[in-house]
């Protein structure tokens, strides 16, 4: 049998499975966007060292089951394309991309398709994945991001540690508007309700708006046009077995620099106050324990905050808990 | 006359204009596209040669220059009412023949329907000098040719570039302006004699038409939303809107503003009464004013529509404006053979 060092692997996208020996490989796909030709690597592996299966991670990375652990170098080999051209290329620092992920805390960064596809998204979400991916990995720390590019959030950010929502600043020029209210009715069915028709144009209440830009979607005459581009937050949202919860707004209306100093100044906070005893902690239980506002000092360190841009002052999670008696 | 520029000795044309005319012209803005990090051409001020877009059609028309979507008519207070200023300068147009075209079925609505003439448009319209664009390739929504509307024979200048030359026609009043800085040469003007697209316009149009099934799929289809009006070289329909300022409604305005007859409210009368309730019979609507109505009602020999394109270009529900006329055509020939007078 061979001597096996758990975090080690661990840490090299490899997993401890349910058969001793044998172990998955995980592929990062930062933003969920991969050029096809590297199809026939994760073939290659799965036919020769696996068991002829990918399955299609929640996170948008591929994990090749059934390898034998003693073919990790090897495999490790093989994939080197892969972090060249998906991680160092876009400015990952990896020191030896033959030896395979040099960390696997932090998880792979998702994304929903983006501007790039979507007529509803109001960024590119793959370059700000890439952005991202830089920035934070490698790094051991597990920490979920995913991206959207609008409030409908096909991505699911509210289930991450940090979750990215596109926005986009409506701008009105009222000599173009034909009052047809096209906007203004679909605003209230399928955003905030944030249009009223005045004397014929229209008024948007700002504080209602969530930017989503469907009134631009919606407008036949371009009275609604793309004005500068903006994100909101959500941060501390998570699945698991202890307590679960929806992510909720930290930030809204900010900028793509706030986004990224925010995301790297949580590594330190997280470095500071995380329960080492565990193998891992989720942000949100850090949080749980040193308040939002031991939060905000350290992720808002050096970030600059536009004028249009809100910041929570409380946040108030629910989550539940396991008193079952309460539901059943 | 024909001249010929280099761009910067064009670009002394412009800039010599500009002292006295508004220039327009098609311009792609960066970013301003529906869709995130995409651009909207469209009709923009220009100062120079290089900012008029010639590779791409302009998304909306050249019309809201001198047919404003919103237009002030007067301004009242409790006893006395007086007319909004209009820049005393000229415009001159840069435009493509459909929207030169599209113009003159403007002109015909607002100038020659009736005994009185539309003095608003009038006092617009009276500026505008179009230099027409040379079409080297037609797009593939166009069918210019099939409307007749390729063509133009009045213009103030016509203006073809190939590459960092610029070729022009140039009518008398403009030939000082422009002998100035160019050189003379022949230049005969081309126009697109060809699209893709070839529609047949039935001549005679049964009134059986009115109940026939082909607009049915229309009701399902159209979502309402105007962008085929508001696109429409030829579109002339506005509303009336009287507003009382909010912070003293004893004061306000009389605006103009476009109307579109695919929306919903567009018939809507005192009284509750309205018309065309279902999308089906707006298409119908719209569809036979463009090819059918307007060259019945003026005798002219055009129709209505210069076959842009645009309509077909907007629609978020890919409906293909020329597809309806074919449609419409293979219903009036079978019908035609059923007997279905009209
Ligand atoms: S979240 Fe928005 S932008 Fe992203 S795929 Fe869904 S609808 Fe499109
Ligand atoms: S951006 Fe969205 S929420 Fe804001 S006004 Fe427009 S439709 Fe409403
Ligand atoms: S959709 Fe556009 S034209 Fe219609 S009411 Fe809204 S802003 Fe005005
Ligand atoms: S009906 Fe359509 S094709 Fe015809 S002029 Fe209007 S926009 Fe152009
Ligand atoms: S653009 Fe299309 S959907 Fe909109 S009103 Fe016109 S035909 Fe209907």
């Amino acid at each position: 049998m061979l001597d096996i060092n758990n975090k080690k692997l661990i840490k090299n996208g490899y997993r401890i499975t349910n058969k001793r020996q044998i172990t998955a490989l995980r592929i990062r796909v930062p933003g969920g966007s991969l050029d096809v030709k590297y199809f026939d690597i994760i073939k290659d592996i799965a036919q020769k060292y696996g068991n002829g299966k990918v399955h299609i991670t929640t996170r948008q990375g591929f994990e090749i089951p059934g390898i034998p652990m003693a073919k990790i170098s090897e495999i490790n080999e093989i994939i080197h394309p892969i972090l060249i051209g998906m991680e160092s290329e876009i400015g990952v620092s990896i020191h030896n991309p033959k030896t395979g992920y040099p960390a696997a805390g932090t998880r792979n960064i998702s994304a929903c398709i983006g501007n790039n596809v979507c007529p509803f998204a109001n960024y590119n979400t793959t370059e700000l994945s890439k952005k991202i991916e830089k920035l934070i990995y490698p790094h051991d720390f597990h920490v979920k991001i995913a991206l959207t590019g609008c409030p409908n959030d096909c991505i699911k950010a509210h289930m991450q540690d940090i979750g990215v929502i596109g926005m986009v600043l409506p701008m009105y020029d009222s000599n173009r508007c034909i009052g047809c209210q096209a906007c203004v009715k679909n605003c209230q069915k399928v955003a905030t309700g944030a249009l009223t028709i005045v004397n014929y144009k229209v008024k948007r209440d700002h504080l209602r708006c969530i930017g989503c830009g469907e009134c631009i979607l919606k407008c036949p005459v371009l009275a609604w046009t793309r004005g500068e581009k903006y994100y909101r937050m959500v941060v501390m949202g998570r699945t698991g077995k202890k307590n679960p919860r929806i992510a909720q707004t930290f930030m809204e209306w900010v900028d793509e620099t706030a986004i990224l100093k925010v995301i790297e100044n949580l590594y330190h906070y997280i470095d500071q106050f995380i329960d080492r005893s565990l193998p891992k902690e989720h942000v949100g239980y850090i949080v749980d324990r040193t308040g939002i506002q031991v939060f905000k000092d350290y992720v808002l360190k050096d970030v600059y905050i536009g004028s249009l841009s809100k910041i929570a002052n409380y946040m108030s999670f629910s989550g539940y808990g396991h008193e079952k008696s309460n539901y059943f | 006359m024909g001249y010929s520029f280099n761009i910067s000795t064009f670009n002394n044309v412009l800039r010599e204009l500009s002292a006295d005319y508004i220039i327009y012209a098609p311009v792609k803005i960066f970013n301003k596209g529906v869709f995130s990090d995409t651009d909207l051409v469209t009709y923009g001020q220009i100062k120079t040669l290089e900012d008029i877009e010639f590779e791409e059609k302009s998304h909306f028309s050249s019309k809201e220059i001198f047919f404003p979507i919103t237009q002030t008519l007067f301004y009242f207070t409790e006893d006395a009412f007086s007319l909004p200023k209009i820049s005393p300068k000229k415009i001159i147009i840069f435009c493509r023949p459909c929207d030169a075209n599209g113009i003159q079925r403007l002109d015909q609505i607002f100038l020659k329907n009736g005994d009185l003439m539309d003095n608003y448009y009038n006092e617009l319209r009276k500026k505008v000098h179009l230099f027409v664009l040379e079409c080297k390739y037609s797009f593939d929504t166009c069918f210019c040719v099939s409307m007749g509307a390729n063509k133009v024979d009045r213009y103030s200048a016509f203006i073809r570039r190939a590459g960092d030359t610029v070729l022009c026609d140039v009518s008398v009043d403009f030939e000082d302006r422009f002998s100035k800085y160019g050189t003379y040469v022949n230049m005969t003007p081309v126009f697109i004699e060809s699209n893709d697209i070839k529609v047949d316009i039935p001549e005679k149009i049964p009134k059986s038409i009115f109940y026939h099934k082909l607009w049915d799929e229309y009701s399902e289809r159209c979502i309402a939303c105007g962008r085929c009006n508001v696109v429409c070289p030829t579109c002339s329909c506005f509303t009336m809107q009287d507003i009382f300022y909010e912070d003293n409604p004893y004061c306000g305005e009389r605006r103009r503003v476009w109307a579109s007859c695919m929306i919903d409210g567009f018939t809507d009368m005192a009284g509750g009464n309205s018309f065309r309730k279902n999308k089906g019979e707006r298409m119908r609507f719209r569809l036979l004013h463009k090819i059918h109505d307007f060259k019945q009602k003026f005798g002219s020999n055009h129709h209505m529509c210069v076959g842009c394109g645009r309509c077909s270009d907007v629609c978020p529900e890919n409906i293909s404006f020329t597809a309806c006329i074919q449609k419409l055509n293979q219903a009036v020939q079978s019908s035609d053979q059923r007997g279905l007078k009209s």
